[in-house]
């Protein structure tokens, strides 16, 4: 009699399309999965323990370093947070130049996430058409705050510093022909019968499984689940946009790749209302004990210099409590959680990062299919292994 | 205020006796709870008062300064009602171990791995306890307060860290 036993494979964490050091153990029956353990931590850095040592100023270049694949969302969350628990409000204009940021972030974010999954099925071009516009935002991420990536451009009540001139058309020019480019993409990809061979009917989870698991964000907009923080929780200001929030029925591949598709067309849109309402003003707050004082101060008065050290070097005190906030980032809910004792460092701060969260389904999104199908799944729920290990 | 929260109104009703302590502090409620309860308290919500999705499950490190060493914080959300909630529950150092909230949500599997990783908290009733982010040989728990911050064997940072 022949028998047969189940295989055991080890898959990362070097591996590309694992997007990241991300290893799985898998136990195949032939090509087909049995079991599925992911084992994460190889890019753990210890931000949450290292961000207890630190001044609330300076938590915040770690945080660009999480997803740093958005960047800018990871800013604002943490940002939002030390805002709340301090109760500063923030001037108009730069509530607005953070959204028009986060909805660029959201763009770059699932640029990549459509090149990569894109790569991983098989269709090479999306990869390359998506870096291509995703220079152009990593270019925007330059002219404002001199770096590609690691951004850090917000601060506590408000921003670094205002925006050059030239930021206005170059972020129009951009959203003006995104949409087009976006057409492109579904040109060679909506329609593809090999693309629709490979992304309908993989991966689904109904929306109470979903939920149960705790994926957030357009994974779970995908299983229809009609739930969007920045409507339905706004905060930045959002209430003040008009935007649509797409949903999906089918809970597979092909609706969550809808759903950002969507997502990156009405991101286009905020991106338009907010160069709309961006008007001449301050882009910090009006909060001496918080804020950093402007450059032009620190450089020609004693008093702002002095200023300036106590800030960077003291930073401030913050009231005893708790807080949390989440954001709605491009991967789902962030959410930044400080425990205050009254000093000038949090007693703890605790990331939420969204793609840890989602990773957990993985497991039940991929037992019983190929593969093959178990690549396109790791590319559907958007994975970035710097915030899952922090 | 928090004394009008439905989900508080309706804990006072039904768990007074468990129920520690309510504050509300920029527009959050917290309601911390005894441990023995907290399992029934997080169905409880859930079932109940629609609180569908544990957005965060973690504990902070309160050594020297609280009488219990370890607090369990719960970040619940309803997605049909909108809004959070934040339950906490306080574990003392000589019985670290709380029960497992995963047979409420599926979510607390990793979260609570993390935090008995991180932390050194065990789950009673946990179907797969084991480390996740740090190796499964690593000794000591990083998040804990007498943990070093430059690790167990290296020598303590002697320039300004803050």
């Amino acid at each position: 009699m022949a028998t047969t036993e189940t295989m055991t494979l080890n898959m990362g964490p070097q591996h590309p399309s694992t997007h990241g050091v991300l290893r799985l153990v898998l136990e195949l029956d032939g090509e087909v999965i049995v079991k599925v353990t992911p084992h994460i931590g190889f890019l753990h850095r210890g931000v949450e323990k290292l961000s207890e040592h630190r001044t609330y100023h300076q938590i915040l270049p770690l945080t660009d370093r999480l997803d740093y694949l958005a960047p800018m969302s990871n800013n604002l969350g943490y940002i939002l947070t030390v805002e709340k628990l301090m109760a500063v409000e923030v001037p108009e204009r730069a509530e607005t130049i953070r959204i028009i940021m986060a909805e660029l972030t959201r763009l770059e974010s699932h640029l990549v996430w459509l090149a990569c999954h894109a790569l991983d099925i098989g269709a090479m071009t999306v990869f390359i058409y998506a870096f291509r516009e995703r220079e152009t935002v990593m270019e925007i991420y330059e002219l404002i705050s001199g770096a590609r990536m690691t951004s850090n451009f917000f601060r506590v009540g408000g921003l670094s510093q205002d925006v050059p001139d030239e930021f206005v058309k170059k972020v129009g020019d951009f959203i003006d022909v995104m949409p087009g480019y976006l057409d492109q993409y579904e040109g060679l990809l909506t329609t593809n019968p090999i693309w629709l061979k490979r992304t309908v009917g993989n991966g689904v989870i109904s929306a109470e499984d979903a939920i149960d698991i705790g994926i957030t964000g357009p994974a779970l907009r995908g299983s229809g689940v009609d739930w969007d923080l920045r409507r339905d929780n706004p905060y930045s200001g959002y209430d003040k946009y008009q935007f649509k929030v797409p949903t999906g029925e089918n809970c597979d591949t092909f609706d969550r790749y809808k759903v950002r598709l969507v997502e990156m067309r009405e991101a286009c849109k905020i991106v338009r209302q907010a160069l709309d309402r961006l008007k001449p003003g301050p882009v910090l707050a009006d909060c001496p004990q918080v804020c950093y004082p402007p450059k032009e101060n620190v450089y020609n008065s004693i008093e702002g210099l002095i200023h300036h050290f106590k800030i960077a070097s003291e930073g401030f005190a913050a009231p005893e409590g708790e807080v949390y906030h989440g954001v709605e980032a491009p991967k789902g809910e962030l959410g930044f959680y400080i425990v205050s004792d009254g000093g000038n460092k949090p007693e703890r701060l605790r990331i939420r990062p969204p793609s840890f969260v989602n990773l957990q389904a993985i497991e039940q999104m991929s037992v019983g299919s190929m593969i093959a199908d178990l690549v396109a799944v790791i590319g559907t729920l958007d994975i970035v292994l710097g915030e899952i290990d922090r | 205020m928090a004394e009008n929260n439905r989900a508080v109104l309706k804990l006072k009703e039904k768990f007074s006796a468990s129920i520690i302590d309510v504050v509300e502090f920029r527009g959050e409620v917290t309601v911390t709870v005894a441990k023995d309860a907290i399992i029934e308290i997080l169905s409880f919500l859930k079932q109940s008062l629609q609180y569908n999705l544990l957005t965060d499950l973690t504990a902070v490190d309160y050594l020297g300064k609280k009488e219990e060493r370890f607090m369990m914080v719960y970040q619940l959300y309803s997605i049909p009602n909108k809004d959070r909630l934040r339950i906490k529950t306080p574990v003392t150092e000589v019985e670290c171990t709380v029960p497992t909230a995963t047979q409420v949500w599926k979510t607390a599997n990793w979260l609570e791995r993390e935090v008995y990783d991180l932390f050194g908290i065990t789950f009673s009733g946990h179907p797969d306890l084991r480390r996740i982010l740090m190796t499964d040989d690593w000794v000591g728990h990083p998040l804990r307060k007498d943990y070093p911050l430059q690790g167990p064997d290296r020598e303590p940072y002697k320039g300004r860290l803050s």
